[in-house]
Formats: C-alpha cells, structure tokens, sequence
C-alpha cells in the first residue's frame, strides 16, 4: 500500500458517494412523490404504485443494476455504466422511502388538520406550511438509516465495472499481489462513511423524539 | 416467443440457481439466529467477551456485506487460510446477520421489563435457563417484524455473492444471458423468482404474528 494505492481508494470513494449522493436526492423526492400519489388513491395507479413498491423492494439491488444494465439496449435505449447505477440505485431506494414518507402521512394526527381547516387554510397552504415540516422532522431518521442501507448496497454497481471502493481493491490487488491490506482500507472508509450516516441518524432521533413530547 | 423456449431450455440452470440461493439464504439464516443468540447472551455479563461482541456488532453495522465477503475469500488466503467461494460467502452471511440479529434482539433487551428477570432469579433459574427460558422468546416474539425485515435483506444480499463467484439465482441468470444474448427475460425471470421468495417470507411472517397474538404479545 503506498501513496498511489490511497489515492486510487480515495477515488474509488468518491465514485461511491457521488453516485449514491444522486441516487438519495432523487429518491427522497420521488419517494415522497409517489408517497403522496398512493395517499391520493388513484384507481389503478395505486396498484401499480403497490407492485412497484413490492417489486423493488424484493429485487437484490445486483440484479437489478444487471437487469437495468443489459436489457436498456434491448429497447434501444443507450445507458452509460453510471446512468444505469443511478437508476438502478434510485429505483431502490424510492420504493423503500415512499414506505418511509408514507407511515409518516398515516401517523399524522387529525386534529392538526381539522384545525388548520377550521382557521381557513387550503389544502396546499396546510401541507406545505403544517404537515411537511414535521413530516420532515419524524421521518427523517428512517430516511437516514434508508441512506445508510444504500451506501451499504452501492458495492452492487460494481458488478457492470464500475471502479467503486469495493471494486478499486481488486485493481490494486492486481498490481500488488496482496488483497488483504487495500480490503481493509476500504472497509475503514466505509466504516467512516456510513459511521458519519449513523451518528447523523441519531441526531435525528432526537429531534424527532423531541417533537413528538 | 422464441425467448422464452430458450429460457424454458435452461430451465436447469434457473432451478440450479434457485436451490443455491435458498440453500444459502436458509442455512446462513438459521446459523445466523443461532450465532446473534450466543453474541447477545455474551452480552448478559459485562465481560471481556462482551466487550469484544459489541465491537464486532458496531463494526458490521458500518460495513457493506460485499466487503465482509471480499475479506474472508480475498484477504483469507492471505492468512493461510483458503475458502471456496461458497463457504467464504456462507461465512459472510452468517457473521454479518448474526450481528444484525444481535443487535435487533438487544435493542430490544433494553427495554426489556427487569420484573421478568428478578422473578426468574427469585425461582432459583440459572443464567442460561433464564436467557433461554425467560428472555429470548420474548425478545424473539416481540421483534418479529424486525427480524423478518432482516431475513428480507438477507435474502437480498446472497446476490452480493455473485460477485465473488458463488453459484446463485444472479449468477445463473447472467450466465443464461450471456450464452443466449436474451437479458430481458433472463432476469425478468430471476426478479419473480425473488420476489416469490420474499412474498413466501411475508405469509410466513403474518403467520407467525398471528402466533404472538395468541401469546398476548401483540395487539391486532
């Protein structure tokens, strides 16, 4: 392990987490977008928000990356690596934050509703000024732990050879003959990686837990 | 529709696939409970042991399942110690689900009611009657959608086994396309087969609820 191997892991991270930091902002929003369809129970786009959800959340997020990978170019469809990551990716990580979001809409108290009504406020000015802010707060220690899980799931895009931290140890290896040493680097970033995630997600929970006294 | 007589021609390879990712998922699975059992009865007394488990449960917590799998079939032989692929990644999902369920049953344990426990002490149990007794079925009962949350994840990342060359469901579909050139339906083909897997994972998980119901642990 010398300078050049460190600097290929630190590339490797950066590959991790600027791939997966796409994945998250769009699925947080997604997610909370196709929350709000399922709450507004359109026939039919409701059941197939459901097998969507069932579907993605049972697929292996390896399978996934492949199957998205290798059949676009059968509907003629051109993907690069990294745009077939970050759908499969986004896919994942949207089924399991709309049933984030979700659980956070059905556990929203009535009264406030009533009340917001009953002081003459729309639909709209309510949800943006009343039921999203705390939403955010009670939801967001799920929504940080969903984080964590799919940085923990990303090593998955290696697999269509994307160099990621988990793949840039077999490179390294290749060159020195000696996995273990570049393994264990990359395990201590992930640990840093995800240990930031974790203490994040604990922060959370106590704000969330504050609002909820 | 030529596609899929192909893939009803490789059906061996699918079927093949199929019984190496249950076999896998359902041994690490069961060795998993029964390891995250012994690491949370470590746990019970504050010993040098104990001190040891907590860090490797905090430690599997922070690290993707694919690196755990690479340490023990890549860095292993390092040490003198050589694993074929599906041993290295039956190891892996044992350790790294056994942690898993160690820490779901003690946070749990936390929260435990400590009457439970000082009553059976009052009888005369002894320490491992107790935990076995007394502590774990409750624990086991009250986590349960926990639990099966987990073993969906778990079932999940026996695809991670691919990678390392294991033999599975991901393994066959890649290897059915890669000789046929039909990607779509190959793994069109796998995500159902997954998907029944969890959906059969799910019954069995409101089965058991009705289980804890009857117990009077849950309400519902």
């Amino acid at each position: 392990m010398n300078g050049q191997a460190w600097l290929l892991l630190l590339e490797g991270a950066w590959t991790t987490l600027w791939i997966s930091a796409i994945a998250i902002a769009i699925g947080v929003f997604c997610g909370l977008g196709i929350a709000l369809l399922r709450m507004a129970r359109i026939p039919f786009l409701e059941q197939l928000l459901i097998l969507y959800t069932s579907l993605a959340r049972a697929t292996p997020l390896v399978t996934l990356v492949l199957f998205i990978f290798l059949s676009a170019p059968m509907f003629g469809i051109n993907l690069d690596r990294n745009t077939a990551a970050i759908l499969a990716l986004t896919l994942n990580t949207t089924a399991f934050n709309a049933e984030i979001w979700r659980s956070a809409f059905i556990s929203f108290s009535r009264e406030q509703k009533e009340a917001a009504l009953a002081c003459g406020m729309t639909q709209g000015v309510f949800f943006r000024r009343i039921m999203l802010p705390q939403m955010l707060t009670s939801s967001l220690p799920g929504l940080v732990n969903e984080m964590s899980f799919l940085i923990k799931g990303s090593p998955a895009i290696a697999i269509i050879g994307i160099v990621d931290l988990t793949r840039v140890t077999n490179r390294i290896a290749a060159v020195t003959y000696d996995p273990l040493p570049p393994i264990l680097a990359a395990a201590l970033l992930y640990m840093l990686i995800i240990g930031v995630l974790l203490k994040l997600q604990a922060i959370a929970e106590k704000k969330a837990n504050r609002l909820a006294m | 529709m030529t596609e899929w007589s192909i893939i009803w021609d490789a059906r061996e390879a699918f079927f093949n696939g199929f019984f190496n990712t249950l076999a896998l998922f359902a041994l690490s699975i069961v060795c998993a409970f029964v390891l995250g059992c012994a690491m949370l009865y470590s746990l019970e007394e504050r010993t040098p042991l104990a001190i040891v488990v907590r860090w490797l449960v905090n430690g599997m917590r922070m690290l993707p399942f694919l690196i755990l799998a690479y340490l023990l079939y890549y860095g292993l032989p390092r040490l003198g110690l050589r694993l074929d692929a599906w041993t290295a990644g039956l190891l892996a999902l044992i350790v790294y689900h056994g942690a898993y369920f160690t820490e779901i049953l003690r946070g749990s344990r936390l929260v435990l009611p400590a009457g439970y426990v000082e009553a059976a002490k009052a009888h005369g149990f002894t320490p491992f009657r107790l935990f076995m007794r007394i502590i774990l079925p409750q624990l086991v009962i009250k986590t349960r959608p926990l639990l099966g949350n987990q073993l969906i994840i778990a079932l999940k990342d026996t695809a991670f086994l691919t990678i390392i060359t294991v033999q599975e469901l991901t393994a066959a579909a890649n290897s059915v396309q890669a000789t046929y050139f039909i990607p779509t339906e190959a793994f069109v083909v796998v995500i159902v087969l997954y998907w029944l897997i969890s959906i059969g994972l799910e019954l069995a998980l409101k089965w058991a609820a009705r289980f804890g119901a009857k117990r009077g642990f849950e309400h519902g």
